[in-house]
């Protein structure tokens, strides 16, 4: 892992240039609704994603960033709005209508069964089965280690209860879930929120070679630094609306945090407000 | 991280000599379920030296029938509880069974098929886990599809079954079964014989054997860690032991004098002096008990069902999220205990040669506290069949043996309320110590 660390960064950094927008999108959601009760959660939202894309998606609580983004995986049905996938309608009624559509989502939570041990996790809901549809748990094992070779090549504990990993060995499995499906789309809830600073290196270096990969990725993060830093175009949420999205290039972390917090443009604002803020940082 | 922490000084410790904790753990056995057999051969030698009468084969087989109704019940419980619901309808359920099996042995087909068709009895054990499939999928429809508390849905089937049990029976026992009904209740008749037991018992060895060796073999296509060659033997030959020291206690066992004289004349044959002695062999509901608990291990360990309740009870949000379906992965638990009631029923009700009102009364609290001493933790996610059954044999050592002794049954429920706690307690101790 570390030996190949450099050079797959190295042209990380030329694919964040290539990322191209244009042609057909993975995915295209428009004009999305979701309301709780009387809670307008999400607002009209639209939103692109491309091949080889990281697109951050940013907001304060309650900005509507989590629920989007369970609309796409299936964990939430939009009250309305469409999804296209690769151009096409697609229809998100479960999480099992997503995941066949290649999205796979690494939740916050890790959303892990506790009590299983990491091939149990990484096969959930999609077990490996012999002819006669018992579980094959030696080939899962199997496949297990071979994907956690990849991510995290010290990792033994297959049999162990994933409770009593530690929280980056939680994330590896929870990471290489999403992986070995070869996911097309990938959406990562606060990928770092959990973890310590080398673990989090881990995850950045993992988001760039996925992202070479061709994977599009939504990236949710309260981390603003990891947004810009890994992101090639960002969604500012606020109030369960789309306020921008804008290329990195085109902003500083400073533009963005001042849509975050005042839910407008940077050409919007006020001085008046800008005075106000700059007084709060 | 903790974790490991706390293990480490442990396995520094031992490096010179292996502790006993180390060799189990070589074994790859769980040492809960280890530690529940010691209780056993523990509360067995203290039985046996406070009176050395209960050790005949008798008492193991009457003991070990006695526990089939609860083990078979405690084999679903374990699912139940493991996937955050409990059953306390268990004991109603088997009830009502019992009594429709009667009524319909009785008073029904009688009249249709004659009391003496070949499968009536079939016929009736069918009704009845039809009955059971019914009474799990409403109880299971009311909790999974419309999110009705199990406590609350099983506590009003309590009720209802047993309310049900006196309507169907007009308020009194009836009887009785077809006579090749009560064979699934055991005793001489109903029992497999010295050479059958045999035959079963080599073919449970081979199976045993065959499944170590299949197990080693996979292993090792997939250049996975081995444990041993001496801890495989060792589970190896302590499996054979096992099962041939039951055929051979089962064995033991010869049909009461008057019995075999009975036969023996019924069969035209001379008896030898001292009586013609037949080898009982394996009663039919240890059989039963047997089949079930292997039906229902493979289910919850070797099938994706098993997997979606372990993983549903570990997490109910992340087996959603996977694309599990967790409404009819709850609504099937219960249908399956609906299932096991129809067949704890039959036991039963086999034995008494009817339906009385008050069959299976109770049994809710002995199957839930067989699932819980056997390592069955009520947070979900975690429990055993296996170490169900070996809790259900706690449970009816204690009741059987200190009856023999001479205890009284509220004495009795007065000891096991106190083990209950004691085993629970200690398991919940040991686990905030290895936190």
């Amino acid at each position: 892992m570390t030996a190949d660390r450099e050079p797959k960064t190295g042209t990380a950094t030329a694919g964040t240039q290539s990322a191209s927008t244009s042609g057909t999108p993975l995915v295209e959601m428009r004009n999305i609704n979701v309301a709780f009760g009387g809670v307008h959660a999400v607002r009209d939202v639209s939103i692109t994603l491309f091949p080889g894309e990281v697109v951050g998606i940013v907001g304060g609580n309650g900005a509507g960033k989590s629920t989007l983004m369970k609309v796409l995986s299936g964990a939430h049905p939009p009250d309305s709005g469409e999804i296209l996938v690769n151009g096409e309608r697609a229809s998100m009624r479960s999480p099992r209508d997503a995941k066949h559509h290649g999205i796979e989502t690494i939740y916050q939570t890790l959303a892990l069964a506790d009590n299983l041990d990491a091939p149990a996790n990484l096969f959930l809901g999609r077990e490996l089965t012999t002819r006669l549809g018992n579980l094959d748990d030696d080939r899962m094992e199997d496949a297990t280690r071979k994907v956690m070779g990849r991510l995290n090549p010290a990792f033994q504990r297959f049999s162990t209860a994933v409770k009593s990993l530690s929280g980056g060995q939680r994330q590896a499995v929870a990471i290489a879930r999403a992986v070995y499906f070869n996911a097309r789309i990938l959406i990562m809830d606060e990928p770092t929120a959990a973890l310590g600073p080398a673990e989090t290196a881990q995850v950045r270096n993992l988001v760039r070679q996925l992202k070479n990969e061709g994977i599009g990725i939504f990236l949710i993060s309260h981390d603003i630094h990891d947004v810009y830093d890994l992101a090639d175009r960002v969604s500012v949420m606020y109030h369960g609306r789309i306020v921008d999205t804008v290329s990195k290039h085109g902003v500083t972390t400073d533009d963005i945090l001042g849509m975050i917090i005042l839910g407008k443009k940077p050409g919007d604002v006020t001085q008046t407000e800008l005075e106000a803020l700059e007084l709060r940082g | 991280m903790t974790d490991v922490a706390g293990t480490a000084p442990q396995q520094a410790v031992g490096r010179n000599r292996p502790s006993l904790r180390e060799l189990i753990r070589a074994t790859e056995v769980d040492l809960r379920q280890f530690g529940m057999v010691v209780a056993l051969v523990v509360i067995w030698i203290g039985l046996g030296l406070a009176n050395p009468n209960i050790l005949q084969p008798v008492n193991f087989i009457t003991f070990s029938v006695q526990a089939a109704g609860i083990g078979v019940l405690a084999t679903g419980m374990v699912l139940v509880i493991v996937s955050r619901n409990i059953d306390l309808s268990v004991g109603s359920v088997v009830g009502v069974i019992g009594m429709a099996y009667a009524v319909l042995m009785a008073d029904v087909l009688p009249g249709m098929i004659g009391a003496n068709s070949p499968v009536g009895w079939l016929i009736a054990l069918g009704a009845g886990v039809v009955l059971g499939v019914l009474i799990g999928a409403y109880q299971g429809f009311l909790i999974a599809y419309l999110g009705i508390p199990s406590f609350v849905v099983t506590l009003s089937s309590l009720f209802l079954f047993r309310g049900l049990t006196w309507q169907l029976s007009g308020g009194t026992t009836v009887a009785p079964n077809f006579p090749t009904f009560n064979l699934i209740g055991g005793g001489p008749q109903g029992s497999l014989g010295g050479i059958l037991a045999w035959i079963v018992g080599l073919a449970l060895c081979v199976a045993a054997v065959a499944l170590l060796v299949n197990a080693r073999r996979t292993r090792r296509k997939y250049g996975f860690p081995l444990r041993p060659m001496w801890a495989e033997v060792g589970v190896a030959v302590v499996s054979v032991a096992a099962i041939l020291g039951a055929v051979y206690v089962a064995n033991a066992y010869h049909w009461p004098s008057g019995l075999a004289t009975t036969y023996a004349r019924e069969h035209g044959l001379t008896e030898p002096p001292g009586g013609l002695q037949i080898e009982s062999g394996i009663p039919i509901p240890l059989l039963i008990v047997m089949a079930v608990t292997i039906v229902m291990t493979f289910l919850a360990t070797r099938r994706r069902y098993g997997r979606d309740v372990f993983a549903y009870g570990g997490n109910p949000d992340a087996a959603a999220l996977a694309g599990i379906n967790t409404r009819w992965t709850i609504m099937k638990t219960f249908i399956l205990m609906g299932i096991l009631c129809a067949i704890s029923a039959a036991i039963a009700s086999a034995r008494l040669n009817g339906g009385t009102l008050d069959l299976g009364q109770g049994y809710e609290l002995y199957v839930i506290a067989a699932a819980v001493i056997g390592g069955t933790t009520f947070e979900g996610g975690v429990g055993s069949i296996p170490g169900a059954i070996l809790g259900a044999l706690v449970m009816q050592s204690l009741q059987y043996g200190l009856g023999f002794l001479g205890m009284n049954s509220p004495q009795i429920n007065m000891v096991l309320a106190m083990v209950l706690i004691l085993v629970v307690g200690l398991d919940a101790w040991n686990r905030r110590r290895a936190r």
